[in-house]
């Protein structure tokens, strides 16, 4: 009998460590179409997909808020743990203290962070904690409809034609001026800036505090909202421009002297900031709360990496913790022997 | 030349006033900040390693330096280390307190106390022993500046002398004290020695107190209960401890910063083996230990009433998430300032219930500093079996007093790690669900973050799950999970330590207390029998949920007093919760809510008055 060959199925396309992406997807999103939030989410899918991290390795920490719904929706083998309001920071600090060997990503929002988790986040970026910690900001407060939160501007509207009469919290300057070592902001329609930027967050060994904007199509994308898509594409001022190059890849671009400015990560990995407007040294405190200060005056979101120190002690070198995790250290290792406790019954004799 | 001043009123005392044998109660009154704690340790000491059973217990304010603070030091040939509510031996230091203190004595008592204060012209019923402070720490200390600190050493050389208190031992005490400061030992000594001779040549025993060597404290130890609780922490393997500075809890965690550096840094690395972080408020120390717990590490935190109570809204989602933790809850009184350097078992109901929706946690009690150590240990066993917060609740009574105990004994069980699927689980069963009730107890298993196996990842919420951790609002699923935490409760109680029973043959009355009340209570059941002939059957509750055999106890005896450091009898409420309806009638309070530790006397004046003994 007569057979047709069948021709074989295209090889399924996979990163360097052999997974597809589809490993790196979650649950179907259950925010509203069109939300920032999604976008930021493929975004992260895409980064982990193309460093090809493990995701066993990967522990997906959140508060409450739409913001912090969003870690179901990438990384689905991944771990995850959808905290209380406002308390990211201190589980994904609990986290890395018991398991160094993790790699932590907090997803927390504008009102998660700059309201009721302030004291966890100016402290994790206090701690220099390795977390990538991303603020999906979108100045309302989404799962409560509608509410100003914390990093609306001064004169946004709401829908209700209320008008915010209180200065915004800048979480960038804070987390520079705290001790943060990887600074940036973004938005989360600027598919390359935003995956260069998280690249660059999961080679950084510090704290990565990525403030994206990530407009609420529900309750903040109005005529007279300052986080409204419209209203970020025409005042959105990137620093530079920014391109991440993974130490595993062996790329190197010419460039006219003087435009572009590298920094070597921990791990060999590159950012690349081609000059856009100005030069600009992200690896200078004043320089970044200067612009931050400036952007706020003339009514500019500026975006782009502000800050990145590389060399700064984490915490968890800081605790001086042996380097494996400390969650599964046998007992042979924690329980001191016998004879240490009769030696200090004798102190206390 | 000091005089002494025996009580003149022979009606008012005894004629033939009988000598009492390392049987009394010292109550030594100063002021906060002024560096009593040494000689008042010093004394402590030198006691005990006469062999006589001693007990202290620091009253203190909630300030650090100026305000008045008493020391007792309690000896008792009978090993009674509760608090005796008499005061036998007043050291008056405190011109603020003096003439108070003074007045509260019973006749018969007796006086050190500072000459310029000329306490004698208060009382005529007592014995007045002057002496003057100043004039005898000026030729042994020259520095000026170190006299205050000095100046009360005097009163244990007087002490010593007035109540046969062994100069060689307060001399091994102070060694022990300062044992690297040569120089403040000797000054010490000094004026310890300084005070002895004063006594000696100018002080003429009037009252009938005194102490003599015993050999009843041999091989035992002194140790406060939060050092205790911290080498019970080390031993139980923790590996996370995140906290925020509470009195009276501080010391736990400060304490074990201390024990790990010597006792867990790795030997080839010198790395940690530990992590230790203060934190920013106790929201985030419970929240950090939670994400730690998640992560499989053995965390604790430690707080008190207060932080418990910023504590309310993660420990509700550690119980429905079914994250293990250790809390440890050195209670206290109430909020804010008063009396937050006081005692009481304050949170018992409101710790049992902690949090919003349906929530309870599994508590232990200590009594003692042994359960301290042993209480921490079991409960990070109990908190990885059970897969939830678990709370030791001691108080500011045993945690940061001194007292008598038994050598603590080394674990007799490895670390129970509870119900943990490894990667080669995983390999072998292909799958797992995370709250699927496998083996009908209410705990299902769980895998831990960074466990390489496809199947090991999973979303970890608060109430609405199904077994497979996936996300949930389905009301059979709710139900479901609801019921399982209820059968978990039920297997917590069956792992927690039952009670500890004292039967009495006569099933008519019935004490339970709990905690740091056991000590008055030993001693209450002994008056109560010697001087009412009331025989009473006594439980000790160690641990909620309750299990049968309290339930049984109740249910025997025809009247059961429930003693609680507390005003609203918290204990007692939980028992009436707990117990058939047709029991609940039989359940009576005994309440001590003062700031004060519980006292015997003040037990056996409840129940004889509630008994309608006359």
């Amino acid at each position: 009998m007569a057979t047709t060959a069948v021709p074989p199925a295209p090889p399924k396309k996979v990163n360097r460590i052999g997974l597809d992406i589809a490993t790196y997807k979650g649950s179907k999103s259950t925010l509203c179409a069109g939300c920032g939030h999604n976008a930021i989410s493929e975004r992260i899918v895409e980064a982990f997909y193309e460093l090809g991290i493990e995701p066993h390795r990967v522990a997906k920490l959140s508060g409450i808020g739409c913001s912090s719904k969003s870690p179901a929706y990438f990384l689905g083998s991944a771990f995850g743990l959808n905290a209380v309001h406002g308390r990211m920071a201190p589980v994904a600090t609990g986290t890395m203290l018991a398991n160094r060997t993790l790699l932590a990503i907090g997803v927390s929002g504008d009102g998660d962070t700059a309201s009721i988790g302030m004291g966890g986040f100016v402290h994790l970026m206090r701690r220099n904690l390795p977390v990538i910690y991303i603020i999906e900001d979108n100045g309302v407060y989404g799962l409560t409809k509608g509410q100003f939160s914390a990093t609306a501007d001064l004169g946004s509207k709401l829908k209700t034609g209320v008008v915010n009469d209180l200065p915004p919290i800048d979480t960038c300057a804070l987390a520079i001026l705290l001790g943060a070592t990887y600074v940036a902001r973004s938005f989360s329609g600027d598919k390359r800036q935003l995956l260069a930027l998280l690249e660059g967050a999961v080679a950084h060994r510090g704290t990565s505090m990525l403030d994206v904007i990530s407009p609420c199509v529900t309750f903040n994308d109005h005529e007279g909202s300052t986080k409204s898509y419209s209203y970020v594409k025409d005042h959105d001022e990137p620093l530079a421009d920014v391109t991440f190059v993974p130490y595993f890849q062996d790329i190197s671009v010419d460039y006219e002297p003087g435009t572009v400015t590298e920094i070597e990560m921990h791990d060999g990995s590159r950012i690349v900031l081609k000059k856009l407007a100005t030069n600009y040294d992200p690896t200078s405190k004043g320089e970044a709360l200067r612009i931050l200060t400036e952007a706020h005056d003339k009514n500019e979101i500026v975006t782009g990496l502000f800050y990145v120190d590389t060399k700064r002690e984490n915490f968890l070198d800081l605790l001086n913790i042996v380097d494996e995790p400390l969650a599964t250290l046998p007992e042979s290792r924690v329980r001191p022997p016998k004879q240490v406790l009769d030696e200090i019954m004798v102190e206390l004799m | 030349m000091a005089t002494i001043h025996v009580a003149a009123q022979e009606s008012e005392v005894p004629a033939e006033p009988q000598q009492v044998l390392n049987d009394l109660s010292i109550q030594i009154a100063t002021v906060n900040g002024s560096g009593s704690q040494t000689a008042n340790t010093v004394l402590l000491r030198s006691i005990f390693q006469m062999g006589i059973p001693v007990s202290g217990k620091n009253l203190f304010p909630s300030n650090i330096a100026g305000l008045p603070t008493w020391f007792t030091i309690r000896a008792s040939k009978h090993g009674y280390i509760g608090r005796k509510k008499e005061i036998d031996f007043l050291v008056a230091m405190n011109p603020e307190t003096a003439e108070e203190d003074v007045r509260e004595l019973r006749a018969g008592s007796a006086v050190v106390y500072d000459e310029r204060l000329n306490l004698n012209r208060l009382r005529n019923d007592l014995t007045f022993y002057p002496v003057p402070f100043d004039q005898l720490v000026a030729p042994i200390c020259p520095d000026a500046k170190l006299r205050k600190l000095v100046r009360n050493m005097i009163y244990d050389g007087v002490l010593a002398k007035l109540l046969g208190v062994e100069m060689e031992e307060i001399q091994k005490a102070l060694q022990k004290q300062f044992r690297r400061k040569a120089k403040a030992a000797d000054l010490n000594w000094n004026a310890a020695k300084a005070g002895y001779e004063f006594a000696e040549k100018n002080l003429q025993k009037g009252d009938h107190f005194s102490l003599q060597r015993m050999d009843e404290t041999r091989g035992k130890i002194i140790i406060d209960g939060n050092s205790a609780t911290a080498l019970g922490a080390m031993f139980a393997g923790v590996t996370v401890v995140t906290w925020y500075p509470i009195t009276p809890s501080s010391t736990v965690c400060e304490t074990l910063i201390e024990y790990m550096k010597r006792y867990r840094i790795d030997p080839e690395t010198k790395k940690a083996t530990f992590a230790i972080v203060q934190a920013e408020d106790e929201l985030a120390a419970i929240g950090m230990a939670l994400g730690a717990g998640w992560a499989g590490a053995r965390s604790m935190t430690a707080t008190s009433g207060p932080g418990i109570s910023l504590m309310a809204e993660f420990t509700g989602f550690g119980y429905y998430a079914e994250i293990p933790a250790v809390l440890f809850n050195i209670q206290r009184v109430g909020p804010s300032t008063g009396l937050p350097t006081r005692t009481a078992q304050g949170d018992v109901l409101s710790t049992a219930v902690l949090s919003h929706g349906d929530t309870k946690h599994p508590l232990f009690f200590p009594c003692s500093v042994e359960e301290c150590f042993s209480m921490a240990i079991d409960a990070f066993d109990l908190a990885e079996e059970l897969q939830t917060p678990v709370f030791v609740m001691s108080d500011l009574d045993l945690g940061m007093n001194n007292w008598m105990a038994n050598p603590f004994s080394y674990p007799s069980k490895p670390m129970s790690r509870g119900k943990v699927l490894s990667k080669e689980d995983l390999d072998r069963l292909g799958r797992f669900e995370r709250y699927r009730d496998v083996e009908g107890d209410g705990v299902g298993y769980r895998t831990l973050p960074g466990t390489n196996h496809p199947a090991a990842g999973y979303f970890t919420r608060g109430s609405g799950h199904n077994e497979k951790a996936h996300y949930s609002e389905r009301p059979e699923d709710y139900v479901n999970n609801m019921e399982r935490l209820v059968r978990k409760f039920k297997t917590a109680s069956r792992l927690m330590p039952g009670p500890v029973l004292q039967e009495s043959r006569k099933k008519e009355i019935g004490i339970i207390a709990y905690g740091t009340s056991h000590w008055a209570l030993i001693e209450a059941l002994d008056q109560l029998k010697q001087e009412y002939d009331i025989e009473a059957s006594y439980l000790r509750v160690r641990a909620f949920p309750f299990n049968e055999q309290v339930r049984d106890f109740v249910r025997r005896h025809a009247r059961v007093y429930v003693v609680d450091q507390n005003r609203d009898a918290q204990m007692a409420q939980l028992l009436r919760l707990d117990v058939e309806a047709e029991e609940v009638t039989k359940l009576r309070s005994v309440l001590h809510y003062s700031g004060l530790p519980i006292d015997a006397r003040s037990v056996t004046d409840a129940i004889v008055s509630q008994e309608g003994v006359k």
